[in-house]
């Protein structure tokens, strides 16, 4: 009935879900308790994270069961393509915020600070004055109003640095990843797979990169999370995005797997399809954490 | 049943009146106060209007076109001209209504060219006054007593809109109010005068009044911050511009500089007594008049091992505050006598000063003289 | 069960033998129908819990002076009602008729992505528990209102903080992946012929809120994370001596904030535009336009977030904005209640008690609405913010707007998912105690927020005292009528009610009612075809 034209698919009742509640429940709850010092904290985090990863691992696999018995018709295909598709919307949003707080703190917040009246809005010269008198507007910060609660860095990162290389680190990976699809639509095995392998590749570089990055910025420049404004939106956007070239990595070495397996066709290959978005994303908020963070 | 309801509530009104009771924004003193009462009103009266006409559209269906009655459906469902009429007309409405309201706004944003700053700080939970011109600045804080607020004495007036030290400005001047906190976000909030502005920790926000009557006008915090957020009135009490000259004189002649040197011992009574009437008024608020505090984010002061000890930590922590807990300073807020009072009162009340029961140290007063060293 | 070759015929509930499969039904289930039982029940559970809240606070102001409960306690039980009420009642409940009702409406078997749909449910009871164990902790729990603004929960928070934090971004996960679903079923799932524009209007508002829901819970869960940075990582987004800003914060809330009121307002919109046609006889006059109307309102929704801070200190420009960008918002929502009239207007009205609640509607939330423009103004606003003006208007918006709603839709649709009859005298009788207690609460607030008395409160001047007195009274007399709702919910899903058949209501058109009452387990096992089903 399942194969009949036009009728639709149906999975079963599934346990999956459950456990992946009860993984994020002990996440959440361990790691509260971790804040809080308490000892058993990191541990239930950690058995929830491994119980998290046990249930992703279930779930997919499960899926792919499905997948490769053939039980997926157009249909459901389109309904995981418009699934991945505002999941990356959701995202988008998400680091969406983290910018409006750049933006915001650059505009608005620091210049108010400042007592900068060119600023846009129009602030109250008064908090300057007041309040914050020895404070100078210089973006990226290199002092902070209060440094005795906020010392600042010493310097900042530059652009035309291993950023710049990133980024074209990042932009080739996207190529690689393109070419990776052709072979894809072509049904050239060995072509997909180099594909992905050079994109794994750059993204494990560019995390190499980063994290080195990071160890400077925290050992030379004494730029950390704790360097008021700067370091903040700094670290927290970069932060963010780094995470998600990790999961990206993560989720292409799975596809460098299945396709190795012999999973994908040139029909059949939405998992394919849906990383090689999710890398796209990854890309294009490297982009534009490029110019507004490191850059202007 | 259903019309028995509004006699039940006509007899619940009418128990215990304490005051007339008031349904609509008073008109205030101030210009603004003004506008904004005027706006208020028209946009009031358009909504009303509105108002008549919807729900006498919907009255009139509802009563016209019952099935009861043997109403059968017409059947039509659409016409472009109604939907674009009935959406230009409430567009023109608004417009009307956003001009004067632009205008009044612009008005409201002018600080420009005032007689007396006043900078209003906020702190949990109490107001600071500081008038910048003339050098004067002191707190303001809740003067409702404790056992009104237990319920243990009849709530007199003006229960929990009454403070000590009341903020004094003249009338007919332009008065131009800065307003930040020290801790967490409040709001300055004088209905008479149409101010509310938000107090924002690091930040100044400004706006203005001209009071053209003189009288008292009592307001309140009107942002949440913290427990005591009910518990944060404001007065201001504006006189004739000579009168308060006259209270500006008195206030720098008489003003308390907080770092003297007094080289002065009070006896263990007068520490007593002065330090229970401080403490009432600056520290009961968290610490509670029995001393038994709200744990755990207020820590009870009886039985505080800090107390019973060798003086020294407490004088530390009462004039420099905790970083980051609502333990503030007090340093610039009291004088020399007036924590030594407070200091010798919470380690000798509630039984702190049990020298069987909390060790050898128990009880010892704090002079002045040892206040201003440890300053 | 896990494997494939099940995976093709256990269509079917199971043949629920013995306690545990009986459970396990309702745990695994990955069917539309059995989730939005899920979703109704609990959103009904934490109606009860986040209304005895809401008692305790109204018993607290029934008098100046009352201590029934501490100042610190109180503070917990407004955050907890504010928080429960908007995430546990009206989203739930919205979220459990899409569920029941999408998928019949669009002629699809059930929703796009089934497990994931298992999943958006069962994140909420652990996130619930998350939040609520707070309460039975040594320190406080959040006590810093549902807006949890910084610094008070930032420098300031009680440690418990960090658990609401963690409960937020696991409603927020579960909201999104809800949305998702939903995108998915409506675009993918519709029955061949079933375009676009012959969707029913419940489905096109539940489409607009999705996409609302995608665009600001993320945001919702960036602003925790910014806190969660802030009180533990040592970050400065909120504070000032590190160049942050209090009032980010707020501008962050409130991009999430505002859109969020509408999502719990927007279902409600699509309910109304099924109730009050069905008991006009009339088809929904304007439908193109509601829709229209609906895709506006989100829109502007997007843009109005500033309106929650004009005493904030927010710069003159941005003020005029964030006031005209509001005010706008009152055309397309009067075009929806002038064609709700309209539809009714040559009609054949009858009174069942779904169209009472819809009636009530009409009158209460455009009063709601009302207060809600005069609130936009941004001078009278520096009187009202923060009073129980702005109490009156979104308890006005909220309770006349989303809960009738919800209320509505349940007696609407009870009969077809169950197959038998509510109470009609019962729900009569629920209906007339509600709408008079909603106004004997909530009417006076206007007066008391006028006159001065702020929000958030423990304890107030004398001269509040009468007007408390009679919310107070209004408030449990709404409350303990809510009971007969129960009753009345818990006697259909027995079996006590008389039978229905497909079309339960004389008036109704749509897929829905050509399905038996109740429907099978599911629904459209192969596409229906629509002719003129709408
Ligand atoms: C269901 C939820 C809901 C809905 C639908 C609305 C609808 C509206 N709200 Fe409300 N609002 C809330 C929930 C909601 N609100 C909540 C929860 C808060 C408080 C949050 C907190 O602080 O805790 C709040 C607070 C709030 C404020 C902040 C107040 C303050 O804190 O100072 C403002 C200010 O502008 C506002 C405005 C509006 C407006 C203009 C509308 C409009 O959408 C209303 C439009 C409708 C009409 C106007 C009636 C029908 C129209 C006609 C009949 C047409 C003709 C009419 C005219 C031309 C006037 N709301
Ligand atoms: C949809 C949302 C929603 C709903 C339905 C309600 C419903 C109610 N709310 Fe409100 N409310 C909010 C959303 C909502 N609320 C929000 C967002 C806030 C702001 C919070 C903040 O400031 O942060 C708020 C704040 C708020 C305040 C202001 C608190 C303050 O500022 O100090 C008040 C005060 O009267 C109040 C009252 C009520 C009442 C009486 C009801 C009634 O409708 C409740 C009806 C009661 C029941 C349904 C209970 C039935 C239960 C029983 C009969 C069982 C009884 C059993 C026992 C007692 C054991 N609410
Ligand atoms: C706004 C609330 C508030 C006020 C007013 C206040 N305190 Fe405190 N106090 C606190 C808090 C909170 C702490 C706990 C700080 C911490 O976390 O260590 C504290 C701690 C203390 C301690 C140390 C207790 C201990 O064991 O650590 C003493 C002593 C003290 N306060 C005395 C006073 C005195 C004296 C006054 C008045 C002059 C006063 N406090 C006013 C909130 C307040
Ligand atoms: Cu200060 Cu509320
Ligand atoms: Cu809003």
């Amino acid at each position: 009935m399942i194969h009949e034209k036009g009728s639709y698919y149906l999975p079963s009742p599934s346990y999956w879900p459950i456990f992946g509640s009860c993984a994020l429940f002990c996440i959440m709850f361990g790691a509260a308790h971790w804040l809080h010092g308490v000892n058993w904290g990191p541990p239930l985090f950690f058995v929830g994270l491994a119980l998290l990863f046990f249930v992703m691992y279930g779930w997919f696999h499960h899926v792919i069961q499905e997948s490769l018995a053939g039980l997926y018709n157009k249909q459901v295909d389109h309904s995981y393509r418009w699934g991945m598709a505002w999941f990356i919307f959701s995202e988008v949003m998400f680091f969406g915020a983290f910018f409006g707080a750049l933006f915001y703190s650059r505009i608005s917040a620091v210049a108010e600070l400042a007592g900068d009246s060119t600023s846009l809005f129009g602030a109250s010269a008064l908090t300057h004055y007041l309040i914050w008198p020895g404070f100078m507007p210089h973006w990226p910060l290199l002092h902070n109003p209060d440094p005795s609660l906020f010392p600042a860095p010493k310097q900042v990162m530059e652009a035309w640095g291993i950023p710049a290389l990133n980024t074209l680190i990042l932009l080739s990976s996207g190529g690689t990843i393109t070419w990776a699809h052709w072979g894809m639509i072509k049904n050239k095995r060995s072509h997909v797979l180099i594909g992905l392998l050079l994109t794994v590749l750059l993204g494990i570089t560019f995390l190499c990169f980063q994290a080195h990055e990071y160890i400077t910025a925290y050992e030379d420049y004494n730029l950390r999370l704790t360097s008021g404004i700067y370091g903040t939106t700094f670290f927290m956007l970069t932060g963010f995005h780094g995470l998600h070239v990790t999961i990206g990595t993560i989720m292409l070495i799975v596809i460098l797997f299945r396709a190795y397996l012999n999973h994908f066709n040139s029909e059949h290959h939405f998992a394919f399809e849906a990383v090689s978005w999710y890398w796209h994303f990854v890309d294009v908020v490297w982009l534009f954490l490029f110019v507004f963070v490191y850059w202007l | 049943m259903v019309k028995r309801i509004p006699i039940l509530f006509l007899s619940l009104i009418t128990a215990p009146i304490y005051a007339e009771m008031k349904v609509n924004m008073p008109l205030g003193v101030t210009p603004l106060s003004h506008d904004i009462y005027w706006l208020h009103m028209t946009i009031f009266w358009i909504c009303v209007g509105i108002g008549v006409i919807v729900f006498g559209a919907l009255i009139y269906s509802l009563i016209k076109f019952r099935k009861s009655k043997g109403r059968i459906a017409e059947d039509f469902h659409e016409h472009t001209l109604i939907e674009i009429i009935w959406a230009v007309i409430p567009f023109l409405i608004l417009i009307g209504m956003a001009i004067p309201a632009t205008k009044v706004l612009i008005r409201m944003d002018n600080t420009e060219d005032a007689d007396l700053t006043v900078k209003i700080t906020g702190y949990q939970w109490r107001w600071k006054y500081e008038y910048l011109d003339q050098g004067i600045s002191y707190f303001s804080n809740l003067a409702t007593p404790a056992n009104q607020l237990n319920n243990k004495a009849p709530k007199n007036k003006w229960y929990l809109l009454e403070v000590d030290h009341p903020l004094v400005v003249p009338t007919h001047k332009k008065i131009r109010i800065l307003v930040t906190s020290n801790d967490v976000i409040h709001s300055w909030w004088v209905t008479e005068l149409g101010i509310k502005r938000d107090a924002i920790p690091g930040y100044i926000h400004e706006t203005w009044a001209r009071i053209e009557k003189p009288g008292i006008y009592r307001g309140q915090c009107a942002e949440l911050c913290g427990v005591n957020h009910g518990f944060m009135p404001i007065v201001v009490e504006a006189v004739s511009p000579m009168q308060f000259a006259e209270w500006v004189k008195q206030q720098t002649q008489g003003k308390v500089t907080f770092n003297t040197d007094v080289k002065l011992t009070l006896s263990k009574k007068e520490l007593m007594g002065r330090g229970e009437t401080a403490y009432d008024t600056y520290c009961a608020i968290c610490h509670k008049p029995e001393g038994t505090g709200m744990p755990p984010a207020f820590p009870a002061l009886k039985g505080d091992k800090i107390l019973t000890g060798k003086p020294g930590d407490e004088i530390a922590i009462v004039l420099n505050g905790k970083a980051g807990t609502a333990m503030q300073a007090f340093k610039n807020q009291l004088s020399n006598e007036d924590l030594a009072a407070i200091i010798t009162y919470i380690r000798n009340a509630w039984g702190n000063d049990d020298k069987n029961k909390q060790g050898p140290h128990a009880g010892e007063l704090v002079q002045p003289e040892d206040i201003a060293l440890a300053r | 069960m896990n494997s494939i070759e099940h995976a093709v015929d256990q269509h079917a509930p199971y043949n629920s033998q013995g306690f545990f499969s009986k459970v396990t039904r309702w745990i695994f289930t990955t069917n539309h129908k059995d989730i939005g039982t899920l979703y109704l029940w609990l959103s009904l559970i934490m109606f009860f819990v986040g209304g005895a809240m809401a008692l305790l606070i109204r018993a607290e102001l029934f008098q100046p002076g009352a201590r029934i409960i501490s100042p610190e306690i109180f503070n917990q039980m407004t955050t907890f009602h504010g928080l429960i009420m908007v995430f546990g009642v009206i989203m739930p409940a919205m979220v459990g008729l899409a569920n029941w009702q999408i998928p019949m409406m669009i002629g699809a078997p059930d929703m796009a992505l089934p497990r994931l749909n298992n999943w958006s449910f069962w994140i909420l009871p652990f996130a619930f528990a998350l939040l609520v164990s707070t309460l039975f902790m040594s320190g406080p729990a959040p006590n810093f209102g549902w807006t949890f603004y910084a610094p008070l929960s930032t420098t300031y928070g009680p440690k418990s903080t960090d658990f609401m934090i963690f409960s937020i971004h696991l409603l927020g996960l579960s909201s999104i992946l809800g949305a998702i679903n939903i995108i998915a079923t409506i675009f993918n799932l519709r029955a061949p012929g079933m375009t676009f524009m012959k969707m029913p209007i419940f489905v096109w508002s539940w489409l607009i809120t999705a996409f609302l829901l995608l665009a600001v819970m993320p945001v919702l869960a960036g602003v925790v994370t910014m806190m969660l940075a802030d009180r533990h990582f040592g970050t400065s987004f909120f504070n000032a001596a590190g160049g942050g800003d209090p009032i980010l914060f707020q501008h962050v809330f409130w991009f999430f904030g505002h859109p969020e009121v509408y999502i719990l307002i927007m279902p409600a919109f699509g309910v109304m535009s099924e109730v009050i046609p069905t008991f006009s006889r009339k088809k929904i006059f304007g439908y193109k336009f509601m829709i229209y109307a609906i895709s506006v309102i989100a829109f502007l929704s997007l843009l109005v977030w500033a309106h929650h801070m004009f005493t904030s200190g927010i710069p003159l420009v941005s003020e005029l904005f964030f006031m005209y960008a509001t005010m706008l918002i009152a055309v397309p929502t009067g075009v929806k209640i002038f064609n709700w009239v309209a539809t009714i207007y040559k009609g054949s009205v009858t009174f069942e008690t779904p169209m009472l609640f819809a009636i009530a509607f009409l009158f209460l939330f455009t009063l709601g609405g009302f207060s809600g423009l005069m609130l936009s103004i941004v001078p009278a606003d520096y009187q009202y913010q923060d009073t129980y003006f702005v109490v009156a208007h979104f308890h006005y918006v909220l309770i006349p707007g989303s809960v009738y709603a919800i209320m509505a839709a349940i007696y609407y649709w009870l009969p077809k998912w169950t197959g038998h009859r509510y109470n009609e005298r019962l729900g009569q009788w629920h209906f007339w105690l509600t709408v008079i207690s909603t106004n004997l609460t909530f009417f006076p607030m206007h007066f008391l927020g006028l006159a001065g008395m702020p929000r958030r409160i423990p304890d107030y001047a004398l001269q509040f005292a009468d007007f408390n007195m009679i919310a107070t009274i209004g408030a449990f007399i709404f409350g303990f009528s809510q009971l007969l709702f129960l009753i009345n919910i818990v006697r259909t899903v027995r079996g006590k009610g008389p039978h229905v058949s497909n079309q339960v209501w004389e008036g109704a058109h749509g897929l829905e009612w050509t399905l038996p009452s109740p429907p099978p387990y599911h629904t459209f096992s192969s596409p229906p075809t629509i002719d003129e089903c709408k």
